[in-house]
Order: C-alpha cells, then sequence, then structure tokens
C-alpha cells in the first residue's frame, strides 16, 4: 500500500469512486437502503463533472434511463439493493438482448421482500444469474473488501464496454458498509476499456452484424448511424425477426460472446491452497471471514486455504476445478441457505466431500464459526 | 402552415424497412405516423438530430418505420429511456409514443413524474381505449360501462382523462387531437415537437378491431365520425355548459405555459458544483 495515498474509505464511497475512474459519465438511482451512499456520492460528484445525475421515481425508471443514456453513448450506472434488484430484472434482460453496457450495482441485504434492510445477506446470488425472464449470460463480480468494490467497479464497466452487456456488481451490506483504510491506485495505473463504435461510414453500418469477436459494433445515438433498438428478437439490421435461422444465430451468439471469453472473465484469489488439505470456497464479505479463519487455524496448525470467488458469474468452473483437486473436504461458507454450494457441487461432480455453511440470522459469519466447522471435519 | 412535398415525407421513412406496416387495416396509427412525419419534415431538424422512443403495444410498432433512431423499449417505459437519452445528449430531439395502457396503467408513474420534473420531451399518445394489441382488454381509459375482453359484463371503472392528468401532473403543453381532425393533429405535433418543455399530445384513435367489435361501434369509419361528432374546439369548450359537454371532449390546445426547464436548472446546479469545488469548499 502506498501510504502517501492512503484514505479512509467506505465500500460504498470506493464503488462510486471506481466508477468515476472507469469514466462513468452518468448516473441514475433510487434511494434504497444499504445503497443510497453511493447514489448520494454520484449526486454530489457528477454535477461538479457537468455530467447528469437523476434521482428517478423508481428503480425500473433508474435502469431505463441509463440503458437510454448508454445508447446515447454515456457510461451509465445504477445502485440498488434486493427489492431494487427485482424491480429492475426485465430492464436488465432488456440490456441483454439489445446489447447494452450497463452497470448495475445491488448491494445484498438480507430477503426476501422488505428483510431486514441495514443486515447482511449474500441472497441474491442466484437472482443476479437468473432474475430476468428468458434464458440469458450474465457477469456478475463479487467485492469482498473496499479496495475491491473500487477495482471490481472498474472491472464491472470495462466487461460491460467490452462485451456489449449489463454487468452485476453484487456488493452486500457488510462490504458496502465497512469503513476501512485504502490507497487508489493513480488513474494512469488503470485501464479504462471503452465500447467499440462503428468506423464504416453510416450508409454501411448493420448495427447487429459482428466481425470475428461476436460483439457487434455500438453507434451512439445521434451520431448520424440511425439504427432501431428493439427488445424484439432482430436480426443484423436490428430489425424484429422471427425467422427461425435468424433467431436461433442470434441466441447462440449471446451466449457465445460470453462464453467464448469464460478464461478472461474468471477472476479468483487464492489464499495458501498449495498444500491445504480442506479448501474454503468463500466470497463476499464472507470471503474475509474465511481469510481470517485460514490464518488463525494456520497458526494452529491445520492444512486449510481458502479460494476467493470474485467473478461469481460464469461461475469460474476451471478456478474451482482445479483447486479442489486432491482436497480432502470444500467447505463453502455464505450467508444464505446454499446458492454457491449448488455450483461448487455441479463442478466437484463427486470427486470431493462438499460441506455446507449457512447463516441467515442477518449477522455475518465469523472466523470463528468457519474454523469450529472446519474443526469437525477433522 | 406550409404543405409538405410528398417526397419528403418518403424522404423521413426508413427505406430498409418493408412496408406495409403491422397495424390492422383501419387502424389510427397509420394516421399518427403520417402526421408525426409530416410534422418532423416540417420542424426544420434534421434526421440525426431527433430520437423516436416507444413501449409496448401496437403504439409501440410506429419508432421503426421513420428514418431515425428509434428505440423500442419495455412496457410502459419509453418516457424513462426517453429521459436519459435526452439527458445524455440535450441537443437531441426526443419524442416518446406510447398508447394508453402503455402511459397511463404500467407507465403511469412514469408519466407523471416526467410531467412534473419537465425535461424538454414530447410524449405522443395515442388513446384508443383498450389493449389493442393482447385482444382488446379493459385499459385505465376504457369507459365507464364499456365491454372489453376483460369486461364481459360492462366496465365498472372510471376513466382516466390523459390530458387532465397531464396538465395536473405538470406538462409544459398538453394538447388534445383525433385522427380525424389530422390538419389540427399536423400542427399540434409540429408546436410540441418544437418547443421546451414535456410536452404531450394526446390523440385519440380508433381500435375497431377490439375496442369498436366488442362494444358495437361499427367500423372505423364509424368510429372516425364518433370522433368528429364529439370532439369540440378547446376555445369553444370553455364557453359550454356541463349539460352541453356531456359525451363530449374538447381538442385542440389545452395547456401551454412556461414552467422552469430541468435542463436549464441542471446547468446551473453543475455551473454552482464546479464553482464550489475550484474554490475548495467541497
Amino acid at each position: 500500500m502506498h501510504k502517501g495515498r492512503a484514505k479512509l474509505l467506505q465500500g460504498n464511497e470506493a464503488i462510486a469512486l471506481g466508477a468515476l475512474a472507469a469514466g462513468c459519465n452518468f448516473f441514475a438511482g433510487y434511494p434504497i437502503t444499504p445503497a443510497s451512499e453511493i447514489t448520494e456520492f454520484m449526486s454530489r460528484e457528477l454535477p461538479i463533472r457537468g455530467h447528469p445525475f437523476l434521482q428517478m421515481e423508481d428503480e425500473i425508471a433508474s435502469l431505463g434511463a441509463c440503458i437510454g443514456a448508454s445508447l446515447a453513448g454515456r457510461k451509465a450506472m445504477t445502485a440498488t439493493s434486493g427489492p431494487g434488484f427485482s424491480l429492475m430484472q426485465e430492464n436488465l434482460g432488456y440490456a441483454c438482448i439489445t446489447e447494452v453496457p450497463v452497470v448495475v450495482v445491488d448491494v445484498m441485504r438480507a430477503g426476501p421482500s422488505t428483510g431486514m434492510p441495514t443486515h447482511s445477506s449474500q441472497g441474491d446470488v442466484q437472482q443476479a444469474r437468473w432474475g430476468t425472464h428468458g434464458d440469458h449470460p450474465a457477469i456478475v463480480l463479487c467485492p469482498a473488501t473496499v479496495l475491491e468494490c473500487f477495482e471490481l467497479t472498474v472491472t464491472a464497466f470495462n466487461h460491460a464496454e467490452r462485451f456489449r452487456t449489463p454487468v452485476i456488481l453484487l456488493a452486500d451490506e457488510m462490504t458496502a458498509h465497512t469503513r476501512e483504510k485504502v490507497a487508489l491506485p493513480e488513474p494512469g495505473e488503470i485501464e479504462v476499456i471503452d465500447r467499440r463504435r462503428p468506423t464504416v461510414p453510416p450508409d454501411w453500418y448493420v448495427p447487429y452484424k459482428t466481425d470475428g469477436s461476436l460483439i457487434p459494433r455500438l453507434a451512439d445515438l445521434g451520431e448520424g448511424y440511425r439504427y432501431h433498438v428493439t427488445g424484439l428478437v432482430h436480426d443484423e439490421r436490428g430489425f424484429p425477426t422471427e425467422r427461425l435461422e435468424e433467431v436461433q444465430a442470434f441466441s447462440t451468439r449471446l451466449f457465445a460472446k460470453i462464453s467464448r471469453n469464460f478464461p478472461y472473465l474468471e477472476q479468483v484469489k487464492a489464499f495458501r491452497i498449495e498444500d491445504a488439505e480442506i479448501l474454503v470456497i468463500a466470497y463476499g464479505c464472507t470471503a474475509r471471514a474465511a481469510r481470517a479463519a485460514v490464518r488463525i487455524g494456520r497458526e494452529r496448525g491445520l492444512k486449510i486455504g481458502l479460494l476467493q470467488i470474485l467473478s461469481i458469474w460464469p461461475f469460474p468452473r476451471r478456478s474451482v476445478e482445479a483447486a479442489l483437486e486432491g482436497k480432502r473436504a470444500v467447505l463453502v461458507p455464505e450467508l444464505n441457505m446454499g446458492q454457491v454450494r449448488r455450483e461448487v457441487l455441479r463442478v466437484n461432480n463427486g470427486r470431493t466431500q462438499i460441506v455446507s455453511l449457512t447463516k441467515m440470522d442477518g449477522s455475518m459469519i465469523a472466523p470463528d464459526e468457519i474454523l469450529a466447522r472446519l474443526r469437525e471435519l477433522k | 402552415m406550409s404543405t409538405v412535398h410528398p417526397s419528403i415525407v418518403y424522404d423521413w421513412l426508413r427505406h430498409d424497412k418493408k412496408f406495409p406496416h403491422v397495424w390492422c387495416p383501419g387502424c389510427g396509427l397509420g394516421i399518427v405516423l403520417g402526421s408525426l412525419v409530416r410534422a418532423l419534415a416540417r420542424s426544420g431538424l434534421g434526421k440525426n438530430e431527433v430520437v423516436l422512443v416507444s413501449g409496448i403495444g401496437c403504439s409501440g410498432r410506429l419508432p421503426v418505420y421513420v428514418d431515425v433512431g428509434s428505440v423500442h423499449t419495455t412496457h410502459g417505459r419509453a418516457l424513462t429511456f426517453a429521459t436519459g437519452i435526452k439527458l445524455a445528449k440535450p441537443e437531441l430531439t426526443v419524442i416518446t409514443v406510447m398508447g394508453d395502457g402503455d402511459s397511463t396503467a404500467i407507465g403511469g408513474n412514469h408519466l407523471i413524474h416526467a410531467a412534473r420534473r419537465n425535461l424538454d420531451l414530447t410524449a405522443i399518445i395515442v388513446n384508443n381505449q383498450t389493449y389493442g394489441m393482447t385482444g382488446g382488454q379493459f385499459s385505465p381509459t376504457t369507459p365507464l360501462g364499456a365491454r372489453a375482453s376483460t369486461a364481459a359484463y360492462g366496465h365498472i371503472e372510471p376513466a382516466f382523462d390523459i390530458s387532465a392528468l397531464c396538465a395536473t401532473a405538470g406538462a409544459s403543453f398538453v394538447a388534445r387531437a383525433t385522427v380525424f381532425h389530422v390538419v389540427q393533429m399536423d400542427k399540434l405535433l409540429l408546436q410540441a415537437i418544437t418547443r421546451r418543455g414535456f410536452n404531450v399530445v394526446e390523440v385519440l384513435s380508433p381500435c375497431h378491431t377490439n375496442f369498436g367489435r366488442q362494444n358495437r361501434l361499427g367500423s372505423q369509419i364509424d368510429m372516425m365520425k364518433g370522433f368528429k361528432k364529439a370532439a369540440v374546439q378547446a376555445s369553444r369548450w370553455d364557453k359550454m355548459s356541463e349539460s352541453e359537454r356531456e359525451g363530449r371532449f374538447p381538442v385542440g390546445v389545452l395547456v401551454d405555459r412556461d414552467r422552469p426547464l430541468y435542463l436549464d436548472s441542471y446547468k446551473r446546479i453543475c455551473e454552482t458544483a464546479a464553482r464550489l469545488r475550484a474554490e475548495g469548499q467541497i
């Protein structure tokens, strides 16, 4: 850590700063605990830069405004929590099918419904993957520290721009409201990716035609490229189609543009897993507790390690597969009833023993609880 | 108002999109499309300066035929997307086309807040008093007592007056037209498009396929004649008694006022914020 630049920051502030560092120049949101600090921060910072900030009438409108702004060339973000995230699901699907880059922050709180607004949870993992209707790919990132809040927000924008897709930053109340000392990277140290825009003259532009990358070039509205955007399944020209071969080709490409890049999208952090006999797989605030548990356990002679998942969707199958190879058991602690455990079970495919540690009382899983569960596995 | 040569109108239509359009023969949406295109041709705007945004339903299919940037969004949300587009690029003229269910049922919240916010947007609301595309269910503007696919025994809910709703919510400009009064519609659309603020034009349009048939209103021609009979010019409406107004409605400009413009106010707070930052106060 560069001590000179160290700042005391909250996770939500780091998310907002990460967005600005990534070039976010449009924000629309609706107040909700525990994500409101992001909206408040953007309401102060964007006008200084002359960029639009909107507090909309609800979360549906917030995401709608973001998608519209993105089509007009802006880098747009909205932030919410579970109830608002549920409301956004339809427009999230719209961003998927029209391939509009946008970043949605969901700071998870205990649910379902109003649940416990000020308490932590990790209950939205599967909603983030499957929430919108119709089959679709999803990119979801999960920070565990204030620094990761910053870094993964930058990554979220880069993925959104690169793959022309909505990206979800799945934070949790604990991480978002934690304050810690962090040294943020300088602007020059951050990689910022912008969408590919057409280079051909407007008359030659075919909005959904792709080259080898499977990702079409996106023209800003009002730049002379007059084209049609619709949530109906569309052909390469953007017009609705129901021709079987065109529909299948479209759906295949929508998935392939993500699945072809699985290795690029996988993001995990391994902590002392080389000689570990038992592995902990965790994400978000639970990964933080798990890291402490591994540190304490190692001091006491336990051969344990942690695989922290940052890119939770697409699920990092290769990294998880490699990490659980040869382990005696794998513990998956999480603040839900086992939403990631089922993914680990799928990848594990019977190789080793998968054990769950779940909690839904609104408090976080403490390192001691993880250690106690690990000792039972001895 | 200058006449518009057919070739100019043709220029505003999308050539790579095959006509005929998707609407039923006799539907009023084709008339609205023609009127909008004439208004655009007269506006002096270039095709690259206009964006059309729609929601879902029969009206949602209108923008695709116009050779501008067109965005066919989710049901009821056209105004939210339009708000994002307008703020992202204030130099664009952003026009939304919505239906009655689209704008006052599922999108009712967005409509009143867009009117309150007074961002420079035009909202064309095509009111056919029913959900046409899904088969004639009752909408918020279906008259009391009318039949609908979901009101087989008669509709028991009172109807919204869309223009009155928008006026109360704060729109700068509110006008009503019908597809019978085409020349007037051309004028009203041109006024709305070239004016600043949140501007609404409600257009009464027949859905003879669903609403007309279920209510035995005859052909689309009969329904158009009905509009002719019931419509009263706004100037005359004000002088009419309650009993004379029974079963009739005003057309023309209903509200035309100056209210603080969102974009101007936002520009001011940007300047204030930038100054405070430069002075080190924030």
